[in-house]
């Protein structure tokens, strides 16, 4: 065995590479995205490239320092954390600064700090650890109507910050629940509604309640026909054609202005580039550009001269298209995909529930960022303004993305002590 | 009892791998597939900066500075980089009211805040040097720089032609043309397009979203430069065409002179002209439009190629060449005139009053009518051919072999055939073969159906002097310093008629002005052979046309003049000539009340002495 050889022999070398290797990306693609010829040595504090080193440098610090602290520390104080950044959430609505639009930063020693970002780790943790307790299973409502809260109440406020986007991330951890035991119809729900939205705005309703009536007799035709089998299909029918009506009256009015816009442009049924439609298009216009070898380190037009917008942050992926092309897009949707993958390998390999559920959370939270972030700059999703971990400028996220995987591999580390 | 959904870490990670598959699949469309990003990444940051090559000059054949360049200056503005900007002084500076500074960049600013505009344009140059001293005070204005066409002397405007904006059809057609290129339009800036033009050169710069400039592309790996036009050394002789334009005041018609044994154009006058400089820069579509407009003076019209004349008298050089070559005149075939030729049906071609009967070179010296009506007969009743068809068709083949009938070929756009009457033309007017000599006769003292312009006339007049061949005229000598020239116009084209039949002709035509009907051209210095011609013409009085070359032997210049509603060809174009030959020649007029009488006369809307009034049916000439 090898627990005499101490922390740095046990912990996951595969995953701190890759995580490495994306926070190196990063730092190189923000050099290249603000690079100006009056400001181009590496180490210029005043730049985002500067500021994102010293973000590195602490992110670093930080890791290290949750590798030396006790491994069950995080399962002891999951509710505790939980609290104390619940409590943060609400705070910062009343005494935070905008940026933005969404109310949801903490000015601390000229670095804004976004509490949400780390609410995501805290709730990992909190599920985690309400889903590893012996008697807990999902298939008890009570238990689910719990882990739903758990998910919910952060989300929820984060919501009334403003931040859309982010409140949005917690319903990843639905894929916790899946592995938990949740019945596959409601993550089915979570990719099958989406698609039915968009369809319903696509498409007349008549036609498609017509399918969605075709299906459920199907399903029927070819199903037991008991009783309770048919008044399931009958209510799920009914379920599924109430939301195709709800649809357009959400869009049209629950959603805010510019979010309904952001939605028409995916759609393709706003083609105004200069509005709504821009900074799409000239992420498309960014990385389509790149070709497949990409216009090379520091050559990237559309990004220098700032045609792109945010483009060190959410739309940081259009420098990388840009200047390295299909060749670097591609190793880096590898490199993620791997880190995900692995991940969830190390999860199943963990003995605790505790770390098992962690480590699936951390997956599904990276994941879901990964998803909607670069889906944006490619035009499949909606404009949701989340970070692409490790990748995009900012000490928060950064932050708490590091902290949120290390914690993990802090738990692997020691899964064979643990019982 | 969670181990029984271990397996759903399957479906998990299958996911997982199938989002990343899509966005794969779609970067794979995005930077491979389509490239229409790259067109649009280009659109985004790159501006194509054409540089202007100078335009080639031209020279006159003495070496004078005949058209050149000139820096013209446009002030131009980027509303969005105009900040607190004093108004008042700029201003003053290129003299505008404040009210004008405020609508001007009002309209910029409606056009694009973030694109240039013109705000003023061709400033003086010296204004232009002191607003450039003072425009860093006015942050978003700055100068362009373009050239203007100038040309030294006011004169030959139809055959410098003139540049403008390159249209849509030519841009369509060449894709050497972009818009707002310059090109040329008419004369040689037409012909010499691609020699003068140069090649243009093409900055690369890029522009932020701000349309702020970053500076040149790739360090300017992909910048061309450009390269200046080729000048033009032309074969005008820029005081004779000045002095040609000035003869021509108030009247209607033509001068051109060639130097027979080069082809070189000496001086082509159309009058009425214009200042060429009228049609140079942005003054052009005002002045082009009121030029066009001008019903009377018609000065756009270029007459020494454009209008065909009957060449009248002229022509029975022609008669007496071609009869000569057909074999049925020989200098000694006398015929007697009896005051016309009798057409048969009791009317006659009338002649003057002149001793008869005359052989050919006593018929040249006196133009007598009835002399070349008969060698005229006798070319088309030849009976060594089956057919007055025929010997038609062979006279007709011997004119056109002087250069008449047909686009000579020159090197400046829009020249006309003139017109030889083909046998077809007579079958759809009489019927088929129903056509006799007597029924053409006017074709010998050259009325009826034959034009002829200016440039061919002065042509014939070389073709005689250099006893049957020409090279095709040509106004532009050599391109750039190497002497290249184009082989049509270093190629020698021979004349169906043989050079011994010239003779006769040329001793006939000195005797015009040494004793015959051109005396009034005589010069006592120079030898000179000349031919009066009055052409009847349905437009009112007859044309004054005259042609002539000088000196007989070792001919330095060919001349013909047409003054259209003027009267003898006597009276207004063979002194016209003969003062052309002698400014020419000798480069000062000693006959300065000829001069002054020539530069006076009021031919357009002046009154004309009375003795010249009043014609007879056929003329005296």
């Amino acid at each position: 065995m090898r627990e005499d050889k101490g922390i740095f022999y046990r912990i996951d070398w595969v995953v701190v590479g890759l995580y490495l290797a994306l926070v190196f990306i990063g730092w190189l693609n923000i050099y290249a995205a603000v690079y100006n010829e009056t400001h181009n040595h590496i180490v210029d504090f005043t730049q985002k490239y500067g500021k994102q080193m010293i973000f590195i440098i602490a992110a670093m610090l930080l890791a290290m320092g949750i590798l030396i602290i006790d491994s069950r520390f995080f399962s002891q104080f999951a509710w505790f954390i939980y609290g104390f950044f619940l409590f943060m959430l609400v705070v910062v609505i009343f005494s935070g600064r905008e940026v933005a639009g969404s109310k949801g930063w903490f000015a601390i020693a000229g670095f804004g700090i976004q509490p949400a970002e780390f609410a995501k780790m805290a709730t990992a943790l909190v599920l985690a650890k309400y889903l590893s307790t012996l008697d807990v299973s999902i298939a008890k409502l009570r238990s689910l109507a719990i882990s739903s809260a758990i998910i919910l109440v952060p989300a929820v406020i984060v919501f009334l910050q403003h931040d859309t986007g982010s409140a949005i991330v917690f319903l990843a951890l639905v894929i916790v629940l899946y592995r938990a035991g949740l019945t596959g119809f409601i993550p089915l729900a979570f990719i099958v509604l989406p698609v039915l939205g968009i369809l319903a705005l696509l498409l007349p309703k008549l036609i498609l309640v017509a399918i969605l009536l075709l299906v459920a007799g199907g399903f029927y035709f070819f199903s037991n026909r008991k009783l309770r089998t048919t008044l399931l299909i009958i209510a799920i029918s009914l379920g599924t054609i109430g939301f195709v009506f709800s649809v357009d009256y959400s869009v049209n009015h629950i959603l805010e202005p510019h979010q309904r816009n952001r939605i028409h442009v995916l759609l393709g049924q706003d083609v105004d580039l200069k509005g709504a439609g821009y900074n799409v298009n000239q992420s498309l216009i960014a990385i389509g550009s790149g070709g497949a070898f990409g216009k090379g380190f520091l050559q990237g037009t559309q990004t220098k001269y700032n045609f792109v917008p945010e483009q060190s942050t959410d739309f940081i992926f259009c420098t990388i298209g840009e200047e390295w092309g299909f060749l670097g897009s591609s190793v880096l949707v590898i490199l993620y995909v791997g880190l995900f993958v692995r991940l969830i390998l190390m999860a199943e390999r963990q003995r605790s529930r505790f770390s098992r559920f962690y480590g699936y959370g951390v997956a599904s939270i990276l994941f879901f960022h990964f998803t909607i972030n670069i889906g944006m700059t490619l035009g499949l999703m909606p404009v949701i303004g989340i970070p692409l971990p490790y990748i995009s400028y900012g000490g928060s996220s950064l932050w708490a993305f590091t902290v949120l995987l290390f914690i993990f591999i802090r738990q692997d580390s020691y899964r064979y002590d643990l019982v | 009892m969670e181990r029984i959904y271990a397996d759903r870490k399957y479906i998990i990670i299958g996911f997982f791998l199938l989002i990343g598959l899509l966005f794969l699949v779609r970067l794979f469309y995005v930077q491979i597939l389509v490239d229409k990003y790259i067109l649009s990444a280009n659109n985004n940051v790159l501006r194509y900066v054409t540089q202007y090559p100078a335009r080639g000059l031209v020279f006159d054949r003495n070496g004078k500075l005949l058209v050149y360049n000139e820096a013209a200056y446009d002030l131009v503005v980027i509303p969005q980089q105009v900040k607190n900007p004093d108004t008042m002084a700029l201003c003053r500076l290129i003299g505008i009211e404040k009210t004008e500074f405020i609508s001007r960049l009002q309209k910029a600013r409606n056009y694009s805040p973030y694109r240039p505009s013109i705000f003023e344009s061709q400033i003086t140059r010296d204004s232009y040097g002191f607003l450039e001293e003072k425009l860093f005070l006015f942050p978003g204005f700055f100068v362009q720089s373009r050239t203007l066409r100038k040309y030294t002397y006011p004169v030959a405007a139809h055959t410098f032609g003139y540049i403008g904006e390159a249209g849509p059809e030519m841009i369509a057609k060449n894709p050497y043309y972009r818009s707002g290129d310059y090109i040329g339009i008419s004369g040689i800036e037409k012909s010499y397009e691609e020699i003068l033009r140069g090649k243009k050169g093409m900055k690369i710069r890029v522009f932020d979203v701000m349309n702020r400039d970053k500076g040149s592309f790739r360090d300017g790996r992909y910048d061309t430069t450009s390269v200046a036009g080729i000048d033009l050394y032309s074969s005008l002789d820029a005081d004779l065409q000045q002095y040609g334009e000035l003869l021509m005041t108030n009247k209607k018609g033509s001068i051109v002179a060639i130097e027979p044994q080069t082809g070189e154009i000496l001086c082509i006058v159309s009058s009425p002209s214009y200042d060429p400089n009228l049609l140079a820069g942005n003054i052009r579509k005002k002045n082009y439009t009121r030029l066009l407009a001008d019903s009377v003076y018609v000065p756009l019209f270029n007459r020494a190629l454009m209008a065909m004349y009957p060449p009248g008298s002229t022509f029975k050089l022609v008669d007496a060449l071609v009869g000569q070559q057909e074999g049925v005149l020989s200098p000694d075939t006398r015929y007697g005139c009896p005051g016309g030729f009798p057409l048969g049906n009791g009317k006659k071609v009338g002649c003057h009053p002149h001793p008869s009967p005359t052989d050919l070179m006593g018929a040249i010296q006196i133009s007598c009518n009835t002399y070349f009506c008969r060698v005229f007969k006798s070319i088309i009743d030849n009976k060594s051919y089956l057919s007055t068809r025929q010997a038609f068709e062979s006279w007709r083949k011997e004119v056109m072999s002087l250069g008449l009938g047909k686009k000579l070929g020159i090197d400046i756009p829009g020249e006309l055939n003139g017109n030889i009457p083909t046998p077809g033309y007579y079958d759809r007017y009489h019927g088929k073969n129903r056509w006799r000599s007597m029924t053409i006769i006017s074709l010998g003292i050259g009325q009826g159906e034959i034009g002829i312009t200016p440039m061919q006339l002065a042509n014939m007049a070389a073709v005689i002097s250099n006893r049957g061949w020409f090279y095709t005229p040509h106004v532009i000598k050599a391109i750039g310093k190497s002497d290249s020239m184009n082989v049509a116009y270093n190629t020698k084209r021979h004349t169906l008629v043989d050079p011994k039949y010239y003779d006769i002709v040329i001793e006939g035509m000195a005797n015009v002005i040494t004793g015959g009907t051109g005396v009034i051209a005589k010069i006592d210095s120079i030898t000179m052979g000349g031919k009066t011609g009055t052409a009847q013409n349905p437009h009112g009085k007859n044309h004054s046309i005259f042609i002539a070359f000088a000196p007989v032997q070792n001919t330095k210049i060919a001349v013909s003049v047409v003054v259209e509603n003027a009267g003898y060809g006597a009276t207004w174009a063979a002194p016209i000539a003969s003062l052309m030959i002698e400014k020419y020649l000798n480069r000062t007029i000693k006959r300065k009340d000829l001069e002054e009488r020539m530069i006076n006369g009021n031919l357009i809307n002046g009154k004309q002495p009375e003795s010249e009034r009043g014609q007879g049916n056929i003329l005296p000439d």
